[in-house]
């Protein structure tokens, strides 16, 4: 199974609440590679791509806090132009809905994170088009 | 289990008649002792002797916490102050509190009345009880304190609060019984569960006796699966001597008022009149034994009603119903009226919520709910959580009638309540 953990946690939407999880991460010396809010309203969910996401998310519940590890997607694609728009197409032509996407840069290689509804079938199409879908431990950490 | 079997389930005649006697006997000394009850004998042209059956209650006078107020400090004592032996005050959020005497009687009547509850609920000199309720002025923790000695419990008059002290107390003592808020039992079922302790693993819990505050069913099951053990519902106020006034028995089903020591009644709180049998209003009660500060028809403001039928466990002594909420503590939210209980029953019952909650009022008649969420209920979706916050509001409309906003926060994000909760936040400029 290629997917990626990632650690989703519960938190009020006001200043200091991203600090505050970052603190717990650095405590427990978690590198974090990416970071995604949702937010509604007064509250919302942060989304964190990390090295050792167990121990990430049993930090967090430590500190008293919700967290659950979800699984995502990470491709490795081109760093140019049209790179986010060739997975969307590829996914949009198999009738799969991208609820979540960003990207980060490491290494001078670019990765984009994609949440789907449905993993299995996003991750063959994707592998079918040529894309290197990774594994947690191939994750550039 | 009986502590005073004889009186306990003595038949209802024969108790009746002591009550008459005991009234009888608390009017002539009220109106021989205590000025303000003159004074309201004679503008209601009402005499002692005029007492001659238990119907006449209703022409003796009503007493409030008002009345208690204006009589501060020692107005409605019958007896010499020197013969007082122990104060109490009643919490009272603003000026003067209200002062409840005791004599040496009272004090003693009192621990009988919480030993035989807690006989009553099963409790044996082998059980080890940790008062976590307020020492001091409030009656909550000492009346409890001196009933359990009676019984024989080796008492651990903790006080609330310093919830690790509490766990230690708990683990190297070994302790089966304890007495507690509501708001608190939940905030230290919370508490252990984050500290890795299983309550029914690493500790000896059995019983708690859960009061002070109105609480829900719901509440209760939620206390009984978080700390692993049975909860026993108890009413008691201050001006009725503190706890033991009404315990439930082991079918926790309605609690049994003392009758032998308390006549109660049930009155629509706007006319002052009887309701019919079973009916919901304020419960009234008249102390029969009290020495140093007798009072009569005192307006509780507790909402409830009376379970008269039989209990299967033998006491003839009539059942209160679950406490549905003080009638103090009713809002008036956009011309409806309604308890916090209302409320409190819904999130209770709601998975994936945790056990505090605040209801804020703000604004312009703005309800807001806010509610911690638990583990089981987050699925890491924004669209999920505004699901949940929506299908609470829906459930508290139905219930309540007012749409109120639901908040979810974090776990802890609340503050937490050792002694009686403030619930309810009214910043309302009305």
């Amino acid at each position: 199974m290629n997917d990626v953990k990632l650690v989703a946690a519960f938190a009020e939407n006001k200043p200091g609440q991203v600090a505050h999880f970052t603190k717990i991460l650095a405590n427990a010396n978690i590198n974090l590679r990416w970071l995604a809010v949702a937010s509604t309203g007064p509250y919302g969910v942060m989304k964190f791509l990390v090295s050792n996401p167990q121990l990430a998310c049993l930090a967090f519940k430590h500190e008293g806090l919700i967290a659950k590890l979800v699984d995502a997607l990470a491709i490795e694609v081109p760093d140019k132009p049209g790179g986010l728009h060739a997975v969307a197409e590829c996914l949009a032509s198999h009738d799969i809905n991208l609820d979540n996407a960003s990207g980060f840069i490491a290494n001078d290689r670019a990765f984009l994170v994609i949440e789907v509804s449905d993993h299995g079938p996003a991750r063959e199409a994707l592998q079918k088009q040529g894309y290197h879908v990774l594994a947690q431990e191939e994750l550039p950490l | 289990m009986f502590r005073d079997q004889a009186i306990e389930t003595l038949d209802r005649a024969a108790l009746e008649r002591l009550q008459l006697q005991r009234l009888q006997q608390t009017v002539r000394r009220v109106a021989a002792h205590v000025p303000f009850y003159q004074q309201k004998f004679a503008e209601l042209d009402v005499k002692p002797e005029d007492i001659c059956s238990l119907a006449d209650l209703r022409r003796l006078p009503f007493t409030t916490s008002a009345d208690l107020r204006a009589n501060y400090p020692s107005g409605l004592l019958a007896v010499p102050f020197d013969d007082a032996l122990r104060l109490h005050t009643s919490s009272g959020t603003t000026g003067k509190p209200k002062a409840l005497f005791f004599s040496r009687q009272d004090v003693d009547n009192a621990a009988e009345l919480c030993a035989r509850s807690f006989v009553m609920a099963g409790v044996t000199k082998r059980d080890v009880f940790q008062n976590m309720m307020t020492y001091g002025m409030f009656t909550g923790a000492l009346v409890t304190h001196y009933g359990a000695e009676k019984v024989g419990c080796l008492v651990i008059p903790a006080g609330p609060g310093g919830s690790e002290r509490q766990l230690m107390l708990m683990q190297d003592f070994r302790t089966t019984l304890i007495h507690v808020t509501p708001s608190y039992a939940l905030y230290l079922a919370t508490f252990i569960e984050q500290h890795g302790v299983d309550p029914r693993r690493d500790l000896a819990l059995r019983k708690a006796f859960v009061g002070a505050e109105p609480y829900t069913d719901e509440t209760r099951e939620k206390i009984e699966e978080g700390l692993g053990l049975e909860v026993y519902n108890c009413y008691g106020l201050s001006e009725m001597n503190g706890p033991g006034v009404a315990f439930e028995c082991v079918q926790k089903h309605g609690l049994h008022v003392w009758e032998d020591h308390f006549l109660v009644e049930i009155i629509d709180p706007q006319t002052g009149e009887p309701v019919g049998d079973g009916e919901v209003g304020e419960l009234v009660m008249t102390t029969l034994c009290r020495e140093a500060m007798p009072l009569l028809r005192y307006r509780t403001r507790d909402i409830t009603s009376i379970i008269a039928t039989p209990c299967p466990c033998g006491r003839t002594h009539r059942r209160l119903n679950r406490i549905a909420g003080r009638s103090d503590d009713m809002l008036i939210v956009r011309g409806v009226n309604i308890y916090p209980q209302q409320i409190e029953r819904i999130l209770m019952a709601h998975p994936g919520l945790g056990r505090n909650y605040q209801i804020a009022l703000e604004g312009l008649d703005e309800m807001t709910v806010k509610v911690e969420l638990a583990e089981a209920g987050f699925e890491a979706q924004v669209e999920q959580l505004m699901k949940l916050q929506n299908q609470l509001a829906e459930k508290l409309r139905g219930e309540i009638l007012v749409k109120p906003r639901v908040q979810l926060l974090p776990p802890n994000s609340l503050p937490v309540t050792e002694g009686k909760a403030k619930r309810v936040i009214d910043n309302r400029k009305l």
